[in-house]
């Protein structure tokens, strides 16, 4: 298959892709980053992106929910779509987009306030909750979802920079999840994290799949192959490879993709 | 061709003899280079410290008394006819005010005779006392009872031992007359030291033992009051717009660069302009803390803005990415994440800027701060002075007696300096996160 044209739309589960993109560059300035990306990204799956350092596919997880305008000199290229909405389209809010399109960042980064106020924020500031009791079920529910509920639900007046790394992380993705996405990016979101920690957050996204859209990058190799359906090979900005990830594991069409997944570089 | 391949060096080379005389000597020699330099880092370090051990000697030695004032006992009579009172009209209705109003200074000139040889020594504002002792209690009217009153400077700074009696009679700057009258008094024992509130509460006088930093102090305030308020907010804002907002380019280079050199504008500056400004082109009041104040927020405002940014730099990316990833917008990320965290850091640039503030005086010499105010300024267009601006005016002033009002003065200053500092270090310590 070549990755830079369309995905057979035989391949997914879901015949209808909640995320697409098409022939997407980014660049930093004079340093091309990605170049003609093409992928879909369908809801009941969870799709990987793996690849050695430096190969873009953190930049391209971060077109997804448009945090690369955050960055000065970053230009993107081409067209990415949310239900068939252009996302960097003039009429887009990019708020409401990074509502929809919630993120877990790499190095669990839970805000310097209480637990519940963690969680609460989002809804907030989006006006999900009329009254103090519907804010109580969002978090808790949201808190449920991320399995931390009955490790908090005693000292949710607690700071959240005071739990344990694995925690911090389950709690970064309570607060994505109480905003009520479509779709979440994980950036490398156990790569901080001991060994259980990152069980636990696996069993997580196992748990989450179907409900949201979930897209992961990961270095680790074994990582993507447990927790995903789909996985995306990067190699130098380029998209090389992007099928089953049974596949990918066993049975690569790409020289580069076999040379990787067997450890010969990366 | 000196250079050797390296891998024929190394097999070519002995082994190091590590107990050569040689090697000892160069590790004595680099034990000597790090014992020098502890000993110079020390000395330098006693050095520093006894340069402000003498400042604070010399001051707290000169200053101490000035928090002291010597008093003496006068047995006044409060007589209704000296006074100018009539008692039935002060059990009345207009009491109070009647009481106020009497003419405390002939009872006062009536009462110092009976101190004999000593009749001159009592301060000019030695009424006053009197007329506080009848207001609080009038029933004293009629009674004679034991005042005590301050006494003038001389008579004030001979009990405090600052004259030398030895020297001959013209250079030892107090007269024979004086002298004996102390000595009367004192044999008399009608001579007492007493805290001196007087100086804390009065403003500026001609007289020494009437003068008082309390005026100067609350021109002090109420300049630090406009200072804040005007510098604070701008400042804050210039630093998260410039962090925040601000497109990198050359633009924002130039204005930091800008900043920068703000920071280093001598005070005087800032005074002139003050002057050509606020003074001569917007009409402001002369003397005022208003114009004080603002010409101070121009000085210290770079202080913040250098401050403010690098506190807003320290609060982690992360931060702001959690926020921006949940969908808060640009001013949300900023007003309820950014500047929270970055609050502690620049309090503390604000406070050691608002200190620097405090003690400043070029800058208020030219808008007319360096006045004579013998009222406790009443707001903020009232003409007032500034401590510092007070330690200069009364270490200019010819009379003995202020002398160690200077530095009592000083003290004061450097007392609410440190204690504002403290401040400063103290939120840092309490609020300050690490990442």
């Amino acid at each position: 298959m070549n990755p830079n044209s369309a995905p057979n739309p035989a391949m997914g589960h879901n015949n209808v892709p909640k995320m697409t993109a098409r022939d997407v560059n980014v660049f930093y300035g004079q340093k091309q980053a990605i170049r003609n990306v093409s992928i879909d990204v369908t809801s009941d799956n969870v799709t990987a992106f793996i690849g050695p350092s430096g190969c873009g596919k953190s930049t391209f997880l971060r077109c997804l929910n448009r945090m690369n305008d955050t960055v000065d000199g970053a230009r993107v290229e081409g067209r990415i779509e949310l239900d068939a909405q252009d996302i960097y389209a003039p009429a887009m809010d990019v708020v409401q987009l990074r509502a929809r399109v919630g993120m877990v960042f790499q190095k669990p980064n839970p805000f310097p306030k209480s637990i519940y106020e963690n969680v609460a924020y989002g809804p907030r500031i989006h006006g999900l909750a009329q009254a103090k009791a519907d804010m109580d079920n969002i978090v808790e529910s949201a808190l449920r979802r991320a399995g931390l509920w009955e490790e908090v639900k005693d000292r949710l007046g607690e700071s959240g920079t005071a739990m344990s790394g694995g925690q911090q992380q389950r709690l970064c993705i309570a607060r994505a999840i109480a905003v009520d996405p479509e779709v979440i990016l994980m950036d490398e979101p156990c790569s901080a994290l001991d060994p259980i920690a990152t069980a636990r957050i696996e069993e997580l996204i196992d748990e989450l799949r179907g409900r949201y859209a979930i897209v992961i990058v990961t270095h680790n190799m074994q990582q993507a192959a447990r927790v995903s359906q789909k996985t995306a090979f990067f190699h130098l900005g380029t998209l090389v490879e992007y099928d089953d990830t049974s596949a990918i594991f066993t049975n690569p069409r790409e020289t580069r993709t076999k040379d990787y997944i067997t450890g010969r570089y990366g | 061709m000196t250079a050797l391949q390296p891998s024929r060096l190394l097999s070519e080379r002995l082994p190091t003899d590590w107990e050569s005389p040689a090697m000892r000597a160069r590790i004595a020699a680099r034990y000597r280079a790090e014992r020098n330099f502890r000993r110079l880092g020390a000395a330098a370090l006693v050095i520093a410290a006894s340069f402000l051990a003498f400042l604070l000697f010399t001051i707290v030695r000169d200053g101490w008394s000035g928090f002291l004032r010597s008093e003496a006992r006068v047995v006044v009579t409060f007589t209704p006819a000296t006074l100018g009172l009539d008692p039935a009209a002060v059990a009345g209705p207009q009491g109070k005010v009647l009481l106020a109003r009497a003419d405390y200074l002939a009872l006062m000139n009536e009462a110092a005779l009976t101190l004999g040889p000593a009749s001159g020594t009592l301060s000019d504002a030695a009424w006053l006392e009197l007329r506080e002792r009848l207001v609080a209690d009038p029933a004293l009217l009629g009674k004679t009872v034991p005042v005590w009153v301050p006494v003038r400077s001389t008579i004030d700074l001979l009990a405090k031992g600052k004259f030398d009696l030895a020297a001959p009679a013209d250079s030892r700057g107090v007269s024979d007359r004086e002298v004996a009258a102390w000595r009367w008094l004192e044999r008399e024992g009608r001579l007492r030291t007493n805290f001196n509130m007087a100086f804390l509460r009065n403003a500026d006088s001609t007289e020494p033992e009437l003068a008082g930093i309390g005026g100067a102090a609350l021109g002090s305030l109420l300049t630090l009051v406009i200072t804040i308020g005007v510098a604070f907010p701008l400042g804050v804002f210039s630093a998260v717009w410039l962090e925040e907002f601000a497109p990198k380019g050359r633009l924002a280079d130039i204005i930091e660069l800008s900043i920068n050199n703000l920071a280093a504008v001598p005070s005087i500056i800032f005074g002139l302009l003050g002057l050509a400004f606020f003074l001569n082109f917007a009409g402001m009041p002369r003397s005022a803390p208003l114009v004080g104040g603002i010409t101070l927020a121009l000085m210290i405002m770079p202080v913040i803005v250098i401050a403010a940014r690098v506190a807003i730099k320290a609060v982690p990316p992360s931060i702001r990415d959690a926020a921006l990833g949940i969908g808060a917008s640009p001013i949300q990320v900023v007003f309820q994440h950014v500047l929270p965290l970055a609050l502690p850091g620049i309090m503390t640039g604000t406070i050691i800027g608002v200190a620097r503030a405090l003690g400043e005086t070029a800058p208020l010499l030219l808008i007319g701060m360096r006045a004579f105010v013998t009222d406790v300024p009443q707001g903020f267009t009232s003409p007032a002075t500034v401590l510092p601006m007070q330690v200069f005016l009364w270490s200019d002033d010819v009379q003995r007696g202020f002398v160690e009002k200077t530095s009592a003065a000083i003290l004061v200053l450097l007392v609410i300096l440190i204690a504002m500092n403290s401040l400063a270090i103290y939120l840092r310590n309490r609020f300050e996160r690490r990442w």
